[in-house]
């Protein structure tokens, strides 16, 4: 019954997102809202490692291992992007305009409930609509601020990722096609891995590739990435925590799960294409993070990097790699929306995105400069977070399995990317000011978040507790390793 | 099972293909915004026509529900949701400057329908359906010139009916290669079609409005410099 709870509560708060009350109403009760939402995600993540699986509705609503990380991530930013919205948006809006308040707030809850809903969704067609909806919705957010560039990346983000959702689609209509003539099999992941060792090839192979390049337009795979560092920079912070944070993740999400499906046909190979095209991601982004000019772009280009980190992880194979590719998720999904929040306390500061425009700022705003630093060396995988972890892991399980060309290369650019950003983050916060700065005060609603943020940041690196344990190795399970 | 017109039924199929391919070249050819439009209604037109044959055929009325659910949204809603929400000055528009010539993108367009015969091929040689021989490689083609439509127009509006295109292209595939899709699916992304072309046609109203031209192929002000 969470589970229709959860899709519910965020529809039922977009409504009342809309209704002609005080102003000061939408943006506490989404706050309110998602925190049940999370809670809720949060108990159905612990039955499902119990049990294994949680259905609902008459199996409409189902939710694995896998399905319940990506749950529980999803919850978890929108309650800390929704907090972060409550100062910021107002700043953002200007303080006359109610409806435009109102608005974002409307589908912001209706995005939340679009990326909710692909994790959980058991038809597979009705996951496809869903992840077309996370596209449609957020498109108005990422246009938020109405500028031409704003506007520029919303057009470039929605005829890019539709594009891609409608490879994608032709992909899952021939995977349903191969089902059928594999014999009846329900349209769902379970059945599409029971059907895949009696599917053609012939079918199974196209439908891969489609989905693959199709859906990987929308995760931001290197070379169908061009859209991503726009439209993440160009969104309020709050947006882009959600875009970069557990957008990419969720759509990544469908694609690993092709990988069981593929793996029941011994004919087929799926891994030098993960592996292919995860090097190549990590590759492009860590050369475009040396010569970027925007810290939100920054962090854009790094989202870019870990999906890439991921798709090679779980194209290393082997259930240790995939734990590594679980927890890699949970860690860039806790430390990119913290490096967004901070970003978006340093725009807010500032009044720009140029890194070149920013100097000295440990000396204007001590606590937001602790908070980016603290971000970008979470991100790029320093010790002790969580990232730093996973990144161990991956390369563990692959000179275990002796994919040394692999891991040397993906070392390579780790460490390349870790020091592009560091260099970038330290000319901002401790270099010499550039005379006096009008600095902005930053809402509490935002200082608030970042504080709450910096618990999960901290802690998972430190100390994971025995039920994320658990559901990361769940994870790790039903990505067939 | 099979209808006893079935060979005529399978000519009419053919024939039909064959527009529906004409009708995508077009929107890539075509300079004035509107003609798009109209073109792109007639494909529509032509899709739920391939789909009430087939469904004849097969005895299937799942592809009735296709058939009208097409002519419902893509015939009617869409035109009337582009209509009010893009300015009347933006369908006048006639793109003068294209990235590509009209020679060079039909020699182009010629060249992606090969291709699309080329990849079919080996899916239709794993399984045998008689209307996925006419469906698959033109929904295919249709398909790819959609996405060549969406990289080769500068205007907003015929960059939108690239992608619906595309989508026509995808389901003209798929009534034949998944006649028995369930009802929910089609209906889910009947939904989905008319949502597309809302956010996309209000995304062009607000572009126009703050930038004055829809020429969306020219915006560049993001990128690595």
């Amino acid at each position: 019954m969470e589970l229709a709870a959860i899709l519910l509560i965020p529809a039922l708060a977009s409504g009342f997102a809309l209704l002609p009350t005080n102003r000061h109403f939408a943006a506490p009760m989404t706050v309110a809202a998602t925190v049940v939402v999370f809670i809720l995600a949060s108990a159905v993540a612990v039955r499902t490692t119990h049990t294994g699986r949680v259905d609902a509705l008459g199996q409409w609503l189902t939710c694995d291992g896998l399905g319940a990380l990506i749950l529980a991530l999803v919850a978890l930013v929108a309650m800390t992007a929704a907090l972060f919205s409550w100062g910021y948006i107002r700043i953002r809006a200007g303080h006359s305009e109610r409806r435009k308040e109102q608005h974002y707030y409307a589908l912001y809850n209706l995005f939340v409930m679009s990326l909710l809903a692909v994790p959980i969704l058991a038809n597979v067609a009705l996951m496809w609509v869903a992840i077309e909806l996370t596209t449609l919705l957020s498109a108005f957010l990422v246009g938020f601020e109405d500028t031409p560039e704003a506007l520029e990346a919303a057009w470039k983000y929605v005829v890019l990722t539709t594009l891609g959702a409608v490879l994608a689609l032709l992909g899952f209509l021939i995977l349903y096609w191969g089902s059928q003539v594999a014999g009846y099999a329900p349209f769902t992941w379970a059945g599409l891995v029971e059907a895949a060792p009696r599917m053609p090839p012939a079918l199974l192979w196209p439908a891969f590739l489609l989905i693959l390049v199709g859906f990987g337009t929308k995760v931001g795979l290197v070379p169908m990435h061009t859209w991503l560092p726009d439209a993440h920079s160009q969104a309020p912070a709050s947006i882009c925590a959600l875009l970069s944070g557990v957008e990419t993740t969720t759509v990544l999400y469908v694609i690993l799960r092709l990988f069981p499906v593929v793996g029941g046909t011994p004919s087929l190979d799926a891994r030098p294409w993960f592996v292919g095209f995860g090097l190549l991601s990590v590759a492009i982004a860590t050369l475009l993070l040396i010569y970027v000019r925007d810290f939100k772009r920054m962090f854009a280009f790094s989202t870019v990097e870990h999906m890439g980190i991921i798709l090679v992880a779980a194209g290393l194979g082997g259930a240790e790699a995939h734990l590594g590719a679980a927890y890699q998720m949970a860690g860039h999904a806790i430390a990119k929306s913290f490096c967004f929040f901070a970003a978006g306390a340093v725009a807010t500061v500032f009044g720009t995105q140029e890194i070149a425009a920013i100097r000295g700022l440990v000396r204007f705003a001590p606590l937001t400069a602790v908070a980016l630093t603290a971000g970008a060396f979470a991100i790029t995988g320093a010790p002790p977070f969580a990232v730093f972890i996973s990144e161990f892991l991956i390369f563990k399980a692959g000179i275990a399995s002796g994919q040394y060309l692999t891991i040397a290369l993906l070392a390579t650019f780790v460490v390349i990317a870790f020091c592009a950003v560091m260099f970038h983050i330290n000319r901002m916060t401790f270099s010499t000011p550039l005379g006096s700065v009008p600095a902005t005060a930053l809402p509490l609603s935002c200082s608030a978040t970042l504080a709450v943020a910096a618990i999960p940041l901290v802690v998972i690196g430190i100390y994971v507790p025995p039920a994320l344990q658990d559901l990361l190795h769940a994870a790790a399970t039903a990505m067939g390793g | 099972m099979h209808s006893p017109h079935f060979s005529v039924i399978f000519s009419l199929d053919a024939l039909t293909g064959a527009l529906f391919l004409l009708t995508a070249i077009g929107v890539v050819a075509t300079r004035q915004v509107l003609a798009s439009l109209q073109l792109f209604i007639a494909q529509s037109l032509l899709l739920s026509l391939s789909a009430l044959l087939l469904g004849i055929a097969l005895g299937s009325p799942h592809l009735f529900a296709v058939a009208g659910i097409t002519i419902a949204t893509k015939t009617v809603l869409i035109p009337w949701l582009l209509r009010h929400t893009v300015s009347v000055e933006v369908y006048r528009t006639r793109e003068i400057d294209r990235v590509l010539n009209i020679p060079s993108s039909l020699l182009i367009a010629a060249f992606l329908v090969v291709i699309a015969y080329a990849i079919a091929n080996p899916l239709l040689g794993a399984v045998d359906l008689p209307f996925a021989r006419i469906n698959l490689p033109l929904g295919l083609a249709a398909m790819f010139l959609g996405v060549f439509t969406v990289v080769a127009r500068r205007e907003a509006v015929p960059q939108l009916l690239g992608l619906l295109a595309l989508e026509n292209g995808v389901f003209f595939a798929g009534v034949a290669i998944v006649p028995e899709l369930p009802v929910i699916a089609e209906l889910a992304a009947a939904v989905d079609v008319p949502v597309v072309a809302l956010v996309v046609g209000l995304l062009t109203r607000q572009i126009h409005k703050r930038i004055g031209s829809t020429s969306v192929g020219r915006l560049a002000a993001l990128r690595e410099r």
